[in-house]
């Protein structure tokens, strides 16, 4: 076992397929930041509310007013550094950095593809990309030919995980059963050309798209790894991600899980990929030096980078199941429910009114939402738990600040989820501005009036 | 290699649909069809939207002959032929004021139509310089219903000293402005429906934050919750305020009318939603017949279960809301929560199952 081990970590493999996800990536995150420019989001999401959603713990990251746009731009400038493999170590730090400061100033914007970017981007910190093809060997005239072969798997076992494990959240009645949410969500698509009128209102298809979706993540990586089902399997990435952009605003996720996806070929296809772009440079008129090339790259600090690597892991596997400490339905609650790969399983939607009342004199009155929140934060506060404690907070200490005395902060909520009819939400007699945030269950979530059965 | 794969994706995508429909071919199955959205909007803008309009205009144009009537010959008698013009025409604008599309929308009809408290002290100010532009934002809470109200009922302490004012050029030519302009108003965005705007609306039914049907839908929830349901009770019952605000009524100045207008807005919110028509008691495609298309036959019936409860709320209620605050606030909050729950019916469950897209959020989900 211990030898199979060590025998596993020595092994080498060509360095050109990290070196093309290195490229690949970079591109990819600095058109994504570009395109959130562009669309006018900075302003809208981060700069414009009053308020902002904090993950638990992270209540310390603060949205910088105009140099939210610095932020950004720095951002944008690590992830060119990181395709150029320009100073590749600084520009992945800062990168991972700034992204992940950028997700953790707003929780509304919360998106499993923006964790998995952050999380690739921590781990990228730590692979070799920059040995092969990149400024920094250029600069260095040290080119290395190999490098372990681990470090690409654990991309690879990064995408295994997303992927099984976005299979394994849609074992459940509601996606399996009542094909929810694809029910509600297919037949809006009426619009759609050819496929709208034809398809998209057939009961059959919602099954047929539920099941699939359901297949296609728990066997997608399996295809991917085996080598004869690989190119088969890599067609199915692409089919399955355009049609999935098609159908929903999922922006940059698809491209990038198409484009993360070729890190399976073997290194053929990226020797072939790296070629062409050295082509392009050369038309350019760009001089590529004559380097030194060495064959396989050697971690100097593999003692601290295995364990680092492996914990992170570990956790990943782990992470994603916490939900099974809490009794509650796990769709109702959302206790233990994001960074878990849950990728459009619910049609979730509420209502939620704050009712501000004196506690002495019993005086109330409700407060207009648009007054602090954006639409698209109303929106997501109205049925996430968390976000309706931490606003039923602000709330309190804004008015409290404002000379209200005794104040006590009761919310009014429904929820409907996957179609059912919507019903009450939180309990109405508690005082939210008394209960704490903490990893505890929240036992002013009223219970769920149906049951989901599975995973 | 990639190309042979091709082909096998395109086969197993065929097989795959093709045995599934089979399985499911003999299943009765009312998802089966496409659910003509046009039709829906032709019923909205035939049978509801445009008849509505109409009458309003003919109310209006009515008015305009009594007010005129009134001016030449200033007697009591003609003051209440020219405040039951008003009313009737008030009552009918309830049916309108939800349809906040279109012509209605480009020039803000609604806000030069039925702004309300209204600005007395605007209005005074444009009485006694007799230079005005009443089209102009700053004129919004000094126009329409709510300021009729006002130059009808609440100029003058009795309707002696009121008839007495009307003798003033200045009372006269503001009163006739305010009915002029909101006659050429209605006139025009009736227009605009029977000439361009009806082909427009009901060929617009794609699923995007601008089509006429995603709008038309917003718009119909932003009413119910913004028009009828805040403006109407939840206002004036200080559901916003540490205080109840009773002045803040609709119809504030001739007292007694305050429940009626709301009694016939919920009622023309019902009608809307189950497709009935204006004036009679013909029923075709609606938001209720939209919903039982996509199986949500419990939610059409939920919301009218809690539409007839609130009606029944507002039935309890004082002629004059503003007595009913005042004698009672506990009927009126009751009535507010009432209205609420059907709030959450259209903003939650309706717009859950229509899965429409949402004009205000812009952004990415996953």
């Amino acid at each position: 076992m211990k030898n199979t081990l060590t025998k596993y970590i020595n092994t080498s493999t060509n360095a050109a397929p990290l070196a093309v996800f290195r490229i690949g990536f970079g591109l990819m995150m600095l058109y994504s930041i570009i395109r959130f420019w562009a669309k006018g989001w900075i302003e809208t999401v981060y700069i414009q509310p009053k308020f902002h959603f904090k993950y638990y713990g992270f209540e310390w990251v603060k949205v910088w007013g105009d140099y939210t746009y610095g932020l950004f731009f720095i951002s944008a400038v690590a992830a060119f550094c990181v395709a150029l493999g320009f100073k590749y170590r600084i520009a992945i730090i800062t990168f991972f950095l700034s992204f992940t400061y950028i997700e953790l100033m707003e929780k509304t914007t919360y998106l499993n593809h923006y964790y998995f970017i952050s999380i690739l981007s921590f781990l990228l910190i730590f692979l070799p990309a920059e040995k092969r093809f990149s400024i920094d060997a250029y600069r260095s005239k040290k080119e290395y030919k190999k490098i372990p072969k681990w470090t690409i798997d654990s991309i690879k076992l990064l995408l295994f995980i997303v992927y099984f494990y976005a299979g394994l959240a849609k074992l459940n009645s509601d996606w399996l059963l009542r094909a929810m949410p694809l029910k509600i969500w297919l037949p809006s698509k009426y619009d759609l050309p050819l496929i709208g009128d034809a398809l998209m209102h057939q009961n059959w298809f919602h099954y047929a798209m539920s099941w699939g979706g359901l297949f296609y993540d728990l066997f997608i990586p399996f295809l991917l790894i085996y080598r004869k089902t690989r190119a088969f399997a890599f067609v199915l990435v692409i089919v399955f991600h355009l049609f999935t952009r098609i159908l929903f605003p999922i922006g940059m996720f698809p491209y990038v899980m198409i484009v993360s996806a070729l890190i399976f070929f073997d290194a053929k296809i990226h020797l072939k990929i790296i070629k062409w772009i050295k082509f392009i440079i050369k038309m350019a008129s760009i001089k590529t030096e004559v380097i030194l090339v060495r064959n396989t790259y050697q971690y100097k600090r593999r003692k601290i980078i295995l364990p680092i690597i492996t914990i992170f892991f570990v956790l990943q596997l782990i992470v994603p199941f916490r939900y099974l400490l809490y009794p509650n339905e796990l769709f109702w609650t959302e206790e233990g429910y994001r960074f878990s790969w849950r990728v459009m399983l619910m049609e979730k939607m509420g209502h939620t009114n704050f009712k501000i009342v004196d506690s002495d004199t019993k005086a109330f009155f409700y407060v207009k939402n648009e007054d602090f929140l954006t639409p698209f934060q109303e929106k997501q506060m109205s049925f996430q738990p968390d976000f309706i404690l931490e606003y039923a907070h602000f709330l309190g200490d804004h008015f409290k600040q404002q000379g209200h005395k005794n104040v006590e902060v009761y919310a009014k909520s429904y929820v409907a989820l996957n179609g059912r009819l919507s019903q009450p939400f939180i309990n109405e007699t508690v005082n939210l501005y008394a209960e704490k945030e903490s990893f505890q269950p929240k036992n002013w979530i009223l219970a769920f009036n149906d049951d989901i059965k599975g995973l | 290699m990639l190309k042979k794969s091709l082909r096998l994706v395109v086969m197993v995508l065929i097989i795959f649909g093709c045995s599934k429909s089979d399985e499911n071919g003999d299943e009765t199955n009312d998802n089966g069809d496409t659910y003509n959205r046009a039709i829906l909007l032709t019923n909205m803008a035939d049978n509801i939207i445009i008849p509505a309009y109409q009458d309003l205009n003919e109310k209006l144009a009515t008015l305009v002959a009594v007010k005129n009537n009134f001016l030449t010959n200033t007697n009591q008698n003609n003051l209440e032929a020219l405040r039951a013009a008003w009313f009737n025409a008030y009552e009918t604008w309830q049916y309108v004021e939800m349809f906040n599309i279109g012509k209605a929308e480009e020039i803000l009809y609604s806000f030069q139509m039925n702004v309300y408290p209204t600005n007395t002290t605007d209005i005074t100010a444009n009485i006694a310089s007799g230079d005005y532009d009443l089209s102009s934002v700053n004129n919004n809470d000094a126009v329409g219903f709510p300021a009729l109200d006002y130059m009808l009922y609440g100029i003058a302490n009795d309707d002696a000293s009121l008839l007495n004012l009307y003798a003033n050029a200045n009372h006269q030519n503001y009163l006739s402005d305010l009915v002029d302009q909101m006659q050429r108003l209605t006139n025009s965005v009736l227009e605009d429906w029977t000439n361009a705007y009806r082909a427009t609306f009901i060929s617009s039914t794609e699923n995007t934050a601008s089509s006429a049907l995603n709008k038309f839908v917003n718009d119909f929830i932003f009413y119910y919750e913004k028009g009828l349901r805040a403006n109407k009770i939840g206002i004036p019952a200080g559901v916003f305020s540490t205080m109840p605000l009773p002045d803040k009524v609709e119809g504030f100045y001739s007292k007694a009318h305050s429940k009626a207008l709301i009694s016939i807005s919920i009622q023309a919110v019902q009608d809307l939603f189950n497709g009935k028509s204006y004036g009679s008691s013909a029923t075709g495609e609606s938001f209720k017949s939209y919903l039982q298309f996509l199986d949500r036959n419990d939610l059409a019936l939920l919301i009218n279960e809690r539409l007839d409860a609130a009606k029944q709320n507002i039935q309890g209620l004082d002629n004059s809301l503003y007595n009913q605050v005042i004698t009672d606030n506990s009927k009126m909050t009751e009535t507010y929560d009432a209205l609420q729950l059907a709030v959450v019916s259209f903003k939650v469950d309706m717009l859950q199952a229509f899965n429409i897209s949402i004009d205000f959020v812009d952004a990415d989900g996953d």
